[in-house]
């Protein structure tokens, strides 16, 4: 019998050295405790609203919707929170987690820059010690945010092993975590990793689906008939996912990101492309060759550039509660011009994806149906890139 | 009758040394197997190259790269590791990530491991509580899984030790795969931990480079493990390697003896 412990279906799992067990064990312990503490949540819960500026905002996309012409589109704007992303929602909780737990010293992976700025925006606000590994492609791809990191008083570490990207920030902050323990918590940014991170991070992130429940009730008097997300390891989508799940009319659809095609070896499409495997501590699905070799994969998004996904996603794929599709590059950067021009909101280009398949689906759609799009982040951070992508040659 | 994990710890204390298979050549591989036998090794861990080995410091890792760019596949390994037991009988370990052993089918990796002579494998991301995953069908082919304890398992040493296979790789520091310059784990405690509950044999590795900590290492448990300080010269010396990493293994073997 297989570890029972934080196992979605088959995936999950606890893969870490032994010298990580009694770390997560700990921590797996103290989230246990504080969740149900009622001075914990009202602290999260004042950060999050007084802060970060929650509840988001359930927005009709008026436009939007007439030119597509079917579907109501409501966009969830994750974009207006604090530091531009849904990132700082699970950010708020394990940072103030950690400092309950005695830790002063915050570690955290980052791929387009949204989720470390999140945790150098927690530490900065809580008083703590702030380590940042990034990839130093990805350096160059979001330089602003790197100096953004560095204005909140964080050390960026650029990451140039592997293809110096997502997966091998990753792989460094688990590596700085194995080195320093005792005072550090490895603030990790999306469902995925050990167990408990892929919980501790859905139940954070939860509060976007919430919400959506609770403002598509009070706006339309029912809950939406398609909810739907960019996914990279999973963090936004499981948040926008979550609270629908036992709602079996609720088509849950998460976006990943083909890069240049999933008949290309240059995609990040991980249901797409990908096949079981174990890595990064977890069960899961992994884009991987025939000997288990992790695939150096690319999508034009630094955030959704990684070989996984989250192992409730692979589960919830596995039984076909939700579903996955995938989205190229360019596709995604019309989506991201296309809102620009027709809502006045620019949108990451990793929630871009989510907006162009929904400009896909929503012409396909009665009049009668609702259908929620997560903005999950702002896309300042990507116009001087999508401009080059458009042969635009201006920097930041 | 072949020799054992055991028959490496039966003749005081061993000395175990890694490489990392296909770097700079899967024919220096060979050749390094041979001349660390004859230098004194006692068993020997041959490391299947992974893409993203996250318990690996720079030095190691730069070797499965170069190892991975090179060529070298599993099933290329599995080839040479026959063409050794052909000629030595000396204990042989795979030490890989439980992704190369989980995608190759862990039946069917066991399967040609034990053709080749594979005693056991060491996954350093497959802790105690994941061992399930691979151990039934380990045990159907007689290879082990080997168990680690760090100097963060504290109240984790008497379960592990109890269930340990081969011998129990003591990880000497926190942090990564690397030399250091001092090893401030108190060993011969864990060391006691180990053996109130087991005869298991303790072999110290992460960080061991000279002679001198090697003895040191030995002295309080029952063997040592040295990784980077050998790739660094495989790397340094590439095709060259063989006569200066049998040399370092003649070293550090006297050293322990």
């Amino acid at each position: 019998m297989t570890n029972l412990k934080g196992r979605f279906g088959i995936h999950g799992g606890q893969y870490v050295p032994e010298t990580l067990m009694n770390a997560v064990i700990e921590l797996e312990e103290a989230y246990n405790h504080y969740k149900n503490d009622p001075a914990f949540n009202e602290e999260l819960n004042q950060l999050l609203n007084d802060y970060a500026g929650r509840p988001s905002r359930l927005y009709f996309a008026k436009h939007m919707t007439e030119d597509l012409g079917g579907a109501k589109v409501y966009l969830k704007r994750e974009d207006l929170n604090h530091t531009g992303a849904h990132k700082i929602n699970n950010v708020l909780g394990q940072a103030l987690l950690a400092k309950k737990m005695g830790k002063t010293r915050l570690i955290a992976e980052t791929g387009a820059g949204q989720h470390g700025v999140a945790t150098a925006t927690a530490a900065a606000l809580l008083g703590m010690e702030c380590v940042v590994f990034m990839g130093k492609e990805d350096t160059i791809r979001q330089a602003l945010n790197v100096y953004r990191m560095k204005l909140l008083g964080t050390t960026v570490v650029p990451v140039e092993s592997g293809t110096a990207t997502l997966k091998d920030a990753c792989s460094a902050a688990f590596k700085e975590w194995t080195n320093r323990i005792s005072d550090t918590h490895y603030c990790l940014g999306s469902v995925m990793g050990p167990h408990p991170f892929p919980t501790i991070v859905r139940d954070f992130q939860a509060v976007i689906s919430k919400e959506i429940k609770e403002q598509c009730l009070a706006i339309e008097g029912r809950l939406p008939d398609v909810v739907m997300a960019c996914v990279g390891g999973g963090s936004n989508a499981i948040g926008t996912f979550y609270n629908f799940i036992e709602d079996k009319e609720v088509q849950l659809i998460g976006c990943e990101a083909a890069g240049r095609g999933i008949d290309t070896a240059e995609t990040a499409a991980t249901i797409a492309t990908g096949r079981l495997g174990i890595f990064h501590g977890m069960k899961s699905y992994f884009c991987q060759d025939k000997y288990g070799q992790i695939a150096p994969v690319y999508s034009i998004s630094a955030g959704l550039d990684y070989p996984g996904i989250g192992p409730e996603h692979a589960h919830l794929y596995d039984i076909g509660r939700a579903q996955y599709v995938p989205v190229t590059d360019e596709e995604a950067v019309q989506a991201f011009e296309y809102l620009s021009k027709t809502e006045g909101i620019i949108p990451a280009i990793e929630s871009a994806h989510a907006v162009a398949h929904a400009m896909k689906i929503v012409p396909t759609l009665g009049k009668d149906k609702i259908v929620v799009v997560t903005i999950s982040g702002r896309g300042d951070k990507d116009c001087a890139a999508i401009a080059r992508y458009r042969g635009e040659n201006i920097y930041e | 009758m072949s020799r054992t994990i055991a028959d490496a710890f039966a003749n005081g204390k061993a000395f175990i040394p890694f490489i990392t298979c296909g770097d700079p050549s899967l024919e220096i591989t060979e050749q390094l197997v041979y001349a660390m036998e004859e230098a004194g090794a006692d068993l020997i861990e041959l490391g299947i190259p992974f893409s993203d080995p996250t318990a690996e410091g720079p030095v190691i890792m730069a070797a499965n790269e170069r190892a991975l760019k090179g060529g070298v596949t599993t099933d290329k390994i599995f080839d040479m590791v026959e063409r050794i037991r052909e000629k030595t009988d000396i204990p042989l370990l795979f030490m890989t990530y439980a992704n190369v052993v989980f995608s190759y089918g862990a039946e069917a990796f066991c399967a040609r491991a034990k053709k080749a002579g594979i005693l056991g494998l060491i996954l350093p991301d497959v802790p105690f509580e994941e061992k399930e995953e691979f151990v039934d069908i380990f045990a159907k082919y007689n290879i082990d899984l080997l168990s680690m304890i760090a100097p963060t398992s504290d109240d984790r040493i008497a379960m592990i030790a109890k269930e340990a296979k081969g011998f129990l790789y003591m990880v000497s520091s926190l942090g990564v795969t690397g030399t250091r310059s001092n090893i401030s784990t108190d060993i011969g405690a864990m060391t006691a931990k180990v053996k109130a509950v087991s005869n298991v044999p303790c072999a110290v590795g992460f960080g061991i480079s000279t002679p001198e900590q090697a003895k040191k290492m030995a002295d309080l448990s029952d063997g040592a493990i040295v990784g980077s300080a050998i790739v660094k010269i495989c790397a340094e010396y590439k095709e060259e390697c063989v006569p200066k990493v049998k040399a370092f293994v003649k070293a550090m073997k006297d050293a322990i003896r």
